[in-house]
């Protein structure tokens, strides 16, 4: 998904002049490194020094342009709060805080290099805006849609190159989720973001086949929040599980169930981890077993939801 | 029509004013600091400061000093004074950009403003782009990235004024952390050095003047100032950092500001 982001800042260079993009010492990781090559005078490296990467940013935000930062999401977000807070997000300027390698992707890495933190701290930015792409195609379109939405905005992007399940044509809107898919009658929503909705997709697959009718939300917006479609799909259902690969404290379902217990009394399931680290491994994969957040993980949760739904 | 040296210097004494004035009547605020920036802010708002000239503060808490020179230059209404930190205020107790117009930054965190002046002048080349930072500011990691940044992208057009008044929060900046020879740290990115005395305005109209003219590197000019200046018993005391003066000393210091 990182090279749909390569790919629209690359459209975005040709049809935007303001577009610049900064990057603390990971070019080529964060695929903003062909921008460079094409346009030396709108790319700047500034080492490997994050905080410069946000505040010089927002400089050039402050001088007319649309400044697209990049790093690890560890790293900015995660060492910048600051600086977004007071340079970018106080002062309402349109930087772009794009965190790759966000979740699991960097495995091998360990758990100062997975960042599971990274939605909860942006989406209590006042101003912010944050997208959560989940494949190739939803990411080459935020990243178009948060060039032109002249807002602080946080772009989080998986390290791996996760399953493609929206389609290249589809409109995507800030603040709009999507029904990826909808059952008959269905007793329960499954709303995630990010790479984890192809499990999510899998997970109603098997759900159908042994009877059980889902929808799957692509929530892929965490703020401003859908709450029309999440308020919907409570009424509907009447149940609802979130995927997401983030701490599950502050991040896609604290969000979905602040929205619902406003309005609705439905039970709910949460996907993703719980107050914990990660660590090494050789493969995401692995980490999304052993942190129970595979298709098989949303399956049980939703066969959950549905026994307290019907208790 | 430009001011002359001794208008400016009565001028630094009216923002000398407003300020205690200002802190007195918040019964909050940080005089220390304000003090000490008064000759640098008033030579830059009424020398240099034109329509493609851009000024950032960093050390943003000492806004008083900065709402003062604002007010005394005429850009914003010399009445919005007395209302400093008060519910809706735009004068906040550290200036925000959408509250108040006509700055071009949000400060107060300390270390950020240098880098949001560099990143603004790396892409405004035609214009000058000023940014006054402390002393004590000069531990954050922050500003040293900007310090690299500003070198190697060779921001000419960006003039740094340290407001070198050797006091931070909780003593002296060389108990507290010293900074070395911050001279030669400078030279050493290739930033163009000046160090002067910062309440003489001839003297940094002149400095200005010359970094101006510098053609290849950023500039960075070490104003030499005194804490507090000008009210005897806060120059040089850490105590009145973030302290507003009681009845007594107000009306001590203001007969002092005469």
């Amino acid at each position: 998904m990182r090279d749909g982001f390569g790919e629209a800042l690359i459209e975005l260079g040709k049809t935007n002049p303001d577009v610049v993009v900064l990057t603390a010492d990971l070019a080529d990781s964060t695929r903003v490194k062909e921008f460079a090559e094409t346009f030396p005078d709108r790319f700047f490296q500034v080492g490997v020094a994050e905080q410069a990467l946000v505040t010089v940013a927002a400089g050039m935000a402050k001088a007319g342009k649309i400044p697209f930062t990049t790093s690890y999401a560890v790293f900015s977000p995660g060492r910048t709060l600051e600086q977004i807070k007071v340079t970018a997000a106080l002062s309402n300027l349109p930087v772009k805080i794009v965190g790759a390698h966000a979740g699991f992707g960097a495995s091998m890495y360990g758990a100062t290099h997975q960042s599971l933190e990274d939605i909860a701290m942006m989406r209590v930015i006042p101003n912010m805006v944050v997208e959560v792409p989940g494949d190739f195609n939803e990411t080459k379109k935020a990243t178009h849609a948060i060039a032109e939405n002249g807002k602080p905005s946080y772009l989080r992007l998986a390290r791996q190159d996760s399953e493609v399940f929206t389609d290249e044509k589809s409109k995507y809107e800030i603040g709009k989720a999507d029904i990826l898919m909808k059952g008959k009658d269905p007793q329960v929503a499954i709303i995630g973001c990010g790479p984890i909705l192809a499990g999510a997709l899998a997970a109603a697959k098997e759900l159908k086949d042994i009877g059980i009718e889902t929808m799957v939300i692509n929530n892929h917006t965490i703020k401003p929040i859908d709450d029309i479609a999440i308020t919907n799909a409570a009424r509907i259902c009447g149940a609802i599980v979130t995927v997401e690969e983030h701490q599950v404290m502050g991040g896609l379902g604290s969000t979905v169930a602040e929205v619902v217990v406003q309005g609705h009394n439905v039970p709910m399931e949460f996907i993703g981890v719980r107050d914990s680290f990660g660590e090494s491994a050789k493969t995401y994969q692995e980490l999304w077993k052993k942190y129970k957040l595979t298709s098989g993980d949303i399956v049980e949760a939703v066969k959950k939801v549905i026994f307290r739904k019907n208790s | 029509m430009k001011k002359t040296i001794e208008e400016l210097q009565q001028i630094s004494l009216q923002v000398r004013r407003d300020i205690i004035e200002m802190i007195y009547k918040a019964g909050s605020g940080h005089p220390g600091g304000s003090l000490s920036a008064v000759e640098i802010l008033v030579s830059l708002y009424f020398e240099f400061m034109e329509k493609d000239d851009h000024f950032f503060l960093s050390n943003g808490h000492v806004c008083p000093a900065l709402y003062s020179v604002m007010a005394e230059k005429g850009l914003i209404d010399k009445k919005l004074l007395s209302t400093y930190t008060e519910l809706g205020s735009s004068l906040q107790g550290h200036p925000e950009i959408y509250k108040l117009e006509g700055i071009e930054n949000t400060s107060g965190p300390l270390g950020l403003g240098l880098a949001q002046a560099a990143g603004f002048a790396a892409i405004k080349k035609d214009s000058y782009v000023y940014c006054m930072t402390s002393d004590g500011e000069h531990d954050e990691g922050n500003h040293w990235e900007a310090v690299m940044f500003a070198a190697k992208y060779k921001l000419k057009n960006l003039i740094q004024i340290i407001d070198r008044n050797r006091i931070q929060i909780e003593g002296t900046v060389e108990e507290i952390m010293p900074l070395g020879n911050l001279i030669g740290r400078y030279r050493s990115f290739n930033w163009k050095v000046f160090e002067i005395d910062g309440h003489n305005i001839k003297e940094i109209i002149e400095t200005v003047d010359e970094a101006k003219k510098e053609k290849e590197n950023p500039s960075v000019i070490v104003a030499n100032t005194v804490f507090g200046k000008d009210i005897s018993f806060m120059e040089g005391n850490p105590d009145w950092h973030a302290r507003a003066p009681n009845k007594e000393e107000f009306e001590k210091a203001m007969e002092e500001l005469k």
